[in-house]
């Protein structure tokens, strides 16, 4: 599986570029996942723009709305990727509702066709997970990516990790995204996780957007997941190209 | 069986209802869910919620027997007077329910949606009662036309933010309200208003509204043919059947918003136009696109305009245990009128879909119809003299 064997090889930290499909342009996200291949991100997760994202903030929430007023759909995101040739792991994130209408077979059927290699449905609970849906995402080799929170106890974790087949996405506060709350507060929750030893690997998320967030993270961690951050830095700009390059070069110390 | 109407041991009615949350909410959704059923029933609890209904409510409310009414449709008319609750409508029961199980709960801070303003004011009298921290949640356009409630809840010490996201009524509301308590998971309770959102908020609400038919049920001596009552999200309607579910000689009947019309996108009908999917974190049936995205929903009443419905009602329609229906704001409105000069009394926009449906009905003289008057329409009199002729 690509997405274990990235974790098992790595050298470096991790870094996993969130963005929306269908944002900024109804067409940008072939440009934009070129991009960061060649700026060296390890992996990337795909928005599926929903009309009700709970979990988001307001600058994901609004490239959630762009994107929709755009006029993107589930069938078109699965016809532009089915345009591109990356080599790069995919993971999609949304929320279960739109996989649900659109069906969840045919949506694992489509994502194992186009090469992506997790999922993430931050409002579809382990419980439902595991009870209907896993043997369909397993069948199409696709991985299910559980989040865990500072509030998730000691328990709850140890069971997330035994249900995890590639990574966990561990939430660095107890927050929607895009919050900006100063991740060095999180220290101690991160050192509780790293000293769980867990059997998954973990990808930390919220809260980073400089390279010294990053590279904070990625202390505890095999890496760190960037969104808002990425989503702000590419709203409003007319040289998307060189832009995601500045802003990847930022982040990464040692550019591969 | 006794039950088969009521939430299974994993939180669904048939295929509906369900927790589908967020992690960042398991905590909070699970505590809630360990402890609801054990505060509720614990002997004080109830003590300390029935003698604030009595004194500070004003429960039981009469059922009144609508003399002209009754002349007018040829049959036995009653009137559940929730409207003649403290705050105007049937939300205050679930909001000082809620609030003494956020007390027990050791929470301090309360926050809530509200699309009429009438669950925000239920809530924000609760919160001034206990003296606890109170924001309410509240679309930009629904502020605009219930804006007596919203300097009501100012009144009563509520902060209330205008949401500016998405439809900008009571789907976006809950949105944030939702969104609000995934950034303060330990010091705050979030008192949902309707039999909504993810379990087990769907029960504990319709528990907290069950009071509605046992009163019924005590101040009948024989169960009516009928009863009727308006559905949003469906927690008057709850109220009213909930002790009539099991009941099969008693027809209970819920009326949607069918704003313009149901065959016009300018609708809240959702039972009549919705599928199958997923909002504000129950499986439900809702208001969506092919592509599974949340339609806007439209009614005159702010309390309907919501493209949802409690998991309950999608399952009680699912079994045919209720038969659900829709009005026009045009039939409502009329409704309104009449009942205020038939009988004095100037129902909620909301209570005036369950009137309008007598309307529609084949009544027969030997019927006893009860319908639920959820809430009294003081907030709505701007659109209810506007269209007085």
């Amino acid at each position: 599986m690509i997405l274990k064997k990235l974790f098992d090889t790595a050298k470096d930290p991790l870094l996993n570029i969130y963005f929306t499909a269908g944002y900024p342009k109804i067409d940008s996200m072939p440009s934009i996942l070129n991009e960061l291949e060649k700026s060296g991100v390890d992996m990337v997760e795909i928005g599926i723009p929903y009309s009700d994202p709970l979990s988001d903030g307001e600058v994901i929430q609004n490239s959630n709305t762009k994107a929709l007023e755009n006029g993107i759909t589930m069938d078109l995101i699965f016809s532009q990727l089915d345009k591109c040739s990356f080599s790069i792991p995919k993971i999609m994130m949304g929320y279960f509702n739109t996989v649900f209408l659109y069906g969840v077979e045919k949506f694992c059927k489509k994502c194992e066709e186009n090469n992506v290699n997790g999922v993430i449905l931050p409002d579809l609970p382990i419980a439902i997970y595991q009870e209907k849906y896993r043997v369909i995402f397993e069948k199409h080799n696709i991985s299910m990516i559980f989040l865990i929170t500072p509030e998730t106890t000691e328990e709850r974790i140890r069971y997330i990790d035994s249900c995890s087949t590639s990574f966990i996405y561990a939430i660095s506060s107890s927050s929607t995204t895009g919050k900006g709350t100063d991740i060095q507060s999180s220290e101690s929750y991160l050192n509780r996780l790293k000293e769980m030893n867990l059997r998954s690997p973990l990808m930390i998320g919220f809260n980073i957007s400089t390279m010294e967030d990053f590279e904070f993270a990625s202390a505890y961690a095999s890496g760190g997941i960037i969104g808002s951050a990425f989503i702000r830095h590419i709203t409003n700009k007319e040289n998307l190209n060189l832009d995601i390059e500045t802003f990847i070069q930022a982040i990464r110390k040692n550019n591969k | 069986m006794k039950n088969k109407y009521q939430v299974n041991n994993k939180g669904f009615y048939g295929e509906y209802g369900g927790a589908y949350i967020p992690e960042m909410l398991y905590p909070n959704i699970k505590e809630l869910e360990k402890s609801y059923k054990v505060i509720m029933e614990s002997n004080d609890f109830r003590k300390e919620l029935n003698k604030l209904l009595q004194d500070y409510v004003g429960r039981p409310t009469p059922l009144y027997y609508a003399n002209r009414l009754s002349k007018y449709y040829k049959a036995d008319i009653y009137l559940k007077r929730e409207d003649l609750c403290h705050t105007g409508a049937h939300k205050i029961n679930n909001a000082l329910g809620q609030i003494l199980l956020a007390k027990k709960l050791k929470k301090t801070r309360i926050i809530a949606e509200t699309g009429a303003g009438q669950h925000g004011v239920a809530v924000a009298t609760a919160c001034a009662l206990m003296g606890m921290t109170c924001f309410v949640y509240m679309g930009v356009i629904d502020i605009e036309r219930q804006e007596p409630n919203v300097s009501r809840m100012k009144l009563l010490g509520a902060k209330v933010i205008p949401v500016n996201s998405g439809s900008k009524t009571l789907k976006d509301a809950t949105n944030e309200a939702i969104r609000d308590w995934i950034n303060h998971p330990k010091d705050t309770h979030y008192i949902i208003g309707s039999v909504v959102g993810p379990h087990p908020y769907p029960d504990m609400v319709a528990k907290f509204q069950a009071i509605i038919s046992e009163e019924i049920k005590k101040q009948i001596t024989e169960n009516p043919t009928h009863i009727i009552a308006c559905i949003g999200g469906g927690s008057n309607a709850i109220g009213a059947f909930y002790h009539f579910l099991e009941d099969k000689d008693v027809k209970l009947i819920g009326v949607e918003a069918a704003g313009k019309g149901v065959n016009t996108t300018s609708t809240a009908a959702t039972l009549a136009v919705g599928s199958q999917g997923v909002l504000h974190a129950c499986m439900t049936k809702l208001m969506q696109t092919a592509d599974g995205q949340v339609m806007e929903p439209y009614s005159i009443s702010a309390g309907l305009d919501y493209p949802g419905i409690g998991p309950q009602h999608a399952f009680l329609q699912q079994k045919g245990r209720v038969k659900y229906y829709s009005v026009t704001d045009y039939e409502a409105l009329n409704a309104a009128h009449f009942l205020s000069r038939r009988e004095g009394i100037i129902p909620a926009l909301e209570s005036a879909h369950a009137l309008a449906y007598l309307n529609k009905m084949d009544i027969k003289p030997t019927d006893k119809i009860i319908v639920n008057l959820s809430g009294r329409g003081d907030k709505d009199l701007i659109n209810l003299t506007k269209t007085v002729q």
